[in-house]
């Protein structure tokens, strides 16, 4: 019984190549696209709809004291348009993402976990207030959920 | 349990989820900062508490972490759960602690008032049974929530100690011990994608009826599983199944399941009500309402 179990729970930590439909790699410095959208774009309002969502995501970090302090003095024009450009990529639609990597963008600033999360927790806020249905904002949450590995500080 | 012990119990619940209890993490050096208010992980994950006190659903211990510490961080929950069906009540009241999201400690009191069970056991109606169930829980591998390019579930083992305050009656009803300890394995995982998240659990026990009626010396081999769909933010619906041994002549036991609400108004407070379906407990199949209110940081 025991030796059932363990083989097989062995077996199901070797078989962790399966993904769902993204096109992806492990370290993500390519951003990550979902190809099994079903009008997941028109979901968040289009671009129009991104563009208000990104507005409220950027009035909620720096509203939280948790995340205020990453987002002191930055060019907050520019970080909109690349947040705007990335989850447009993200969710299937017509745009070109221009930034950096993950890991590049994130370098040296020390995000935890916590951190991390607080973050997502402003994007969701932001995601509701602007409409957008929950099984879709869970879409892009999960395409997001393992950029935490170029995020995340070590 | 003395009722000043359990009033105390219960005050200390309330008071480490009423109070917005900072967040403790560890910097570089290894000291202790406080945080900011409770922040950490996602609203819900850390699981509800079960009735024998570990972080999971309603009936089942899940591979999550209690209350909301991440990696650097130190959270927790406390719980109380009163349990309705046709001939027997059960309250459970305990306290979990998560340490950087990867052990769980816990300590809880299962009360089982008898009532009808007590009367067709020869023991009148007021009879309670007190259990004490202390818990531990380590994270193995996996994070049910980050790791969602992977079939990888999060994986934690952990053990339940179960103490019975009435030994010498469990035994005349022909357990074979007052005291046992249940190891289990459990594997959770969210899947943001379909807004669900499952749970498998397997455990050995010897436990007949959660060890409110005593403990085997023989150990089963037994079953659990759990299903969530997150509505939103804020509110989950699931179902749980768990199999039970059947050792006790004198008293036929079945397996349970629940359907369950779980709403979360803030990341301190969650009530859940479920309609519970606890098998046969001596005198028929009891089924009834759960209703639980958990309070984590």
């Amino acid at each position: 019984m025991l030796k059932t179990l363990t083989t097989g729970l062995a077996l199901t930590f070797l078989a962790s190549s399966a993904m769902p439909a993204l096109a992806a790699q492990d370290s993500a410095p390519v951003t990550p696209v979902i190809t099994d959208g079903q009008d997941l774009f028109e979901r968040f309002g289009g671009r129009p709809g991104l563009e208000r969502i990104m507005d409220d995501f950027l009035v909620n970090l720096n509203a939280d004291e948790r995340t205020a302090p990453f987002f002191r003095g930055i060019d907050e024009t520019r970080v909109k348009r690349m947040l705007v450009e990335q989850f447009c990529v993200i969710l299937n639609g017509p745009c070109t993402y221009t930034g950096r990597s993950m890991s590049e963008a994130h370098r040296g600033m020390g995000v935890t976990e916590a951190d991390f999360y607080a973050l997502v927790e402003n994007l969701q806020v932001a995601m509701s207030d602007n409409g957008v249905p929950f099984r879709a904002q869970n879409r892009l949450l999960a395409a997001l959920a393992p950029q935490h590995r170029d995020i995340i500080a070590e | 349990m003395a009722f000043t012990s359990r009033l105390s119990l219960v005050l200390t619940s309330l008071a480490l989820g009423t109070t917005t209890a900072p967040a403790f993490s560890q910097d570089g050096d290894g000291l202790f900062n406080l945080s900011g208010p409770s922040s950490g992980r996602l609203l819900l994950t850390g699981g509800v508490s079960q009735v024998e006190g570990s972080a999971g659903g309603g009936l089942t211990p899940w591979a999550l972490i209690a209350g909301y510490g991440t990696e650097n961080q130190i959270g927790g929950a406390g719980y109380f759960t009163r349990v309705e069906t046709d001939d027997y009540s059960l309250e459970s009241y305990g306290v979990q602690v998560g340490v950087f999201n990867r052990v769980e400690l816990s300590i809880s009191q299962q009360s089982f008032n008898l009532e009808d069970v007590g009367v067709a056991l020869g023991l009148g109606p007021e009879y309670d049974i007190d259990v004490t169930t202390y818990g531990a829980k380590v994270r193995l591998f996996g994070d049910a929530v980050l790791e969602q390019d992977s079939w990888i579930p999060q994986v934690s083992v952990g053990i339940q100690y179960k103490d019975n305050a009435q030994d010498a009656l469990v035994q005349s009803l022909g357990a074979d011990d007052g005291d046992g300890l249940d190891v289990y394995l459990s594997a959770t995982k969210l899947y943001l994608d379909q807004s669900l998240l499952l749970n498998a659990t397997v455990r050995m026990t010897q436990a007949n009826q959660f060890g409110i009626l005593g403990f085997d010396e023989d150990y089963s081999v037994e079953f659990e599983a759990s299903a969530a769909y997150l509505i939103n933010r804020f509110l989950a619906v699931g179902a749980e199944y768990r199999t039970k041994p059947d050792n006790l002549a004198i008293a036929a036991e079945g397996d349970a399941f629940d359907v369950f609400v779980a709403w979360a108004p803030t990341k301190n407070v969650s009530a859940t009500l479920a309609y519970v379906d606890l098998g046969n407990i001596v005198v028929g199949d009891q089924t009834g309402v759960y209703a639980s209110l958990n309070f984590s940081f």
